[in-house]
């Protein structure tokens, strides 16, 4: 919640005419970085337990990368939800945003990098 | 002139969909870096919106067509496991690439890589383009989006460049063949 907070300016923008919020452009950028980081999460779950893999396969002829990729748009689209409903009158600390942002797709192709997910699930 | 059902999709997902994603993101990359360094924005008309917004929703389209097709029609074909006692892997890619030590890295590496890394692509540029048409004025005043939206079109296309890169060279391997046959030219006689 704090970390939410942080990066909102705390301001509600709509009072001034001449004040153009960016919550709703920022909620975009960010939501894109947590779906896309969800898929790097899923996709090395799904690599190290067969547990997992069968959950996440939603579609048998295409197997895990079914409910990888599925539920990794659901987790974009409900956080891009939750973010623009959240910040649509705010203007928000982009900045901060954009860090979180970039960090998390860095941290989502990492992940995706078959030597670096094989690294971290000790194979 | 005759091309099986399975390579003709192959192609159709990598080359074609594929292809064009790639050249509409690099435009969208262009567009973003004329804005950021014009020195006086140019203000586009109406009917100049409303093409620029069309551009923008066929290249997030063309994305999701692209790993759609992929994910749920040729990568079934590419990852089908041959029955018992079968004589050639020719038609299972998969099976064939992991058969021989010269190209497991092809499925291990490359397509373990592209069939996650090629979705970053479209949620991406879906995002940018939803920004850029829906958000003008804010990423004038804001600079700051617009480099966000920069950054996220060049993930999307480094992605998207990524997965096209390993179809391709997995396709000159173990190519996805097989299915009914299209005759494109009959010879006549």
């Amino acid at each position: 919640m704090n970390d939410m907070q942080s990066l909102t300016a705390g301001r509600d923008d709509t009072s001034g005419m001449d004040v153009l919020p960016n919550g709703a452009a920022a909620a975009a950028i960010l939501s894109a970085g947590i779906g896309c980081c969800a898929l790097g999460i899923l996709a090395v779950v799904g690599d190290g337990s067969a547990v997992v893999a069968r959950w996440l396969t939603f579609y048998m002829p295409t197997g895990p990368l079914s409910g990888v990729t599925t539920t990794a748009i659901i987790v974009w689209l409900v956080s891009w939800l939750i973010l623009a409903r959240r910040w649509r009158s705010k203007t928000v600390a982009i900045v901060k945003v954009n860090a979180v942002a970039f960090a998390l797709m860095g941290v989502a192709l990492l992940l995706t990098f078959p030597p670096f997910a094989d690294l971290l699930l000790g194979k | 002139m005759e091309v099986s059902v399975r390579a003709l999709a192959s192609e159709l997902h990598g080359m074609f969909i594929g292809g064009f994603f790639l050249m509409a993101v690099f435009g969208v990359i262009v567009e973003l870096l004329r804005s950021k360094y014009a020195r006086q924005p140019s203000e586009l008309t109406t009917t100049g919106q409303s093409l620029k917004g069309l551009y923008l929703f066929a290249t997030a389209a063309l994305g999701w067509a692209a790993v759609l097709l992929g994910a749920y029609v040729v990568y079934p074909w590419y990852r089908a496991i041959p029955p018992a006692g079968v004589a050639s892997l020719a038609g299972y890619p998969q099976r064939l690439l992991l058969s021989r030590p010269g190209t497991e890295d092809w499925h291990r590496i490359g397509m373990e890589w592209k069939e996650h890394i090629g979705w970053f692509a479209p949620i991406a540029i879906t995002m940018v383009a939803y920004v850029m048409a829906k958000h003008r004025l804010v990423m004038k005043k804001y600079p700051e989006i617009r480099t966000a939206l920069l950054v996220f079109a060049l993930a999307a296309l480094v992605s998207g460049g990524i997965a096209g890169f390993f179809g391709a060279m997995i396709d000159n391997h173990a190519p996805v063949k097989g299915g009914a046959t299209i005759h494109l030219v009959t010879e006549g006689k």
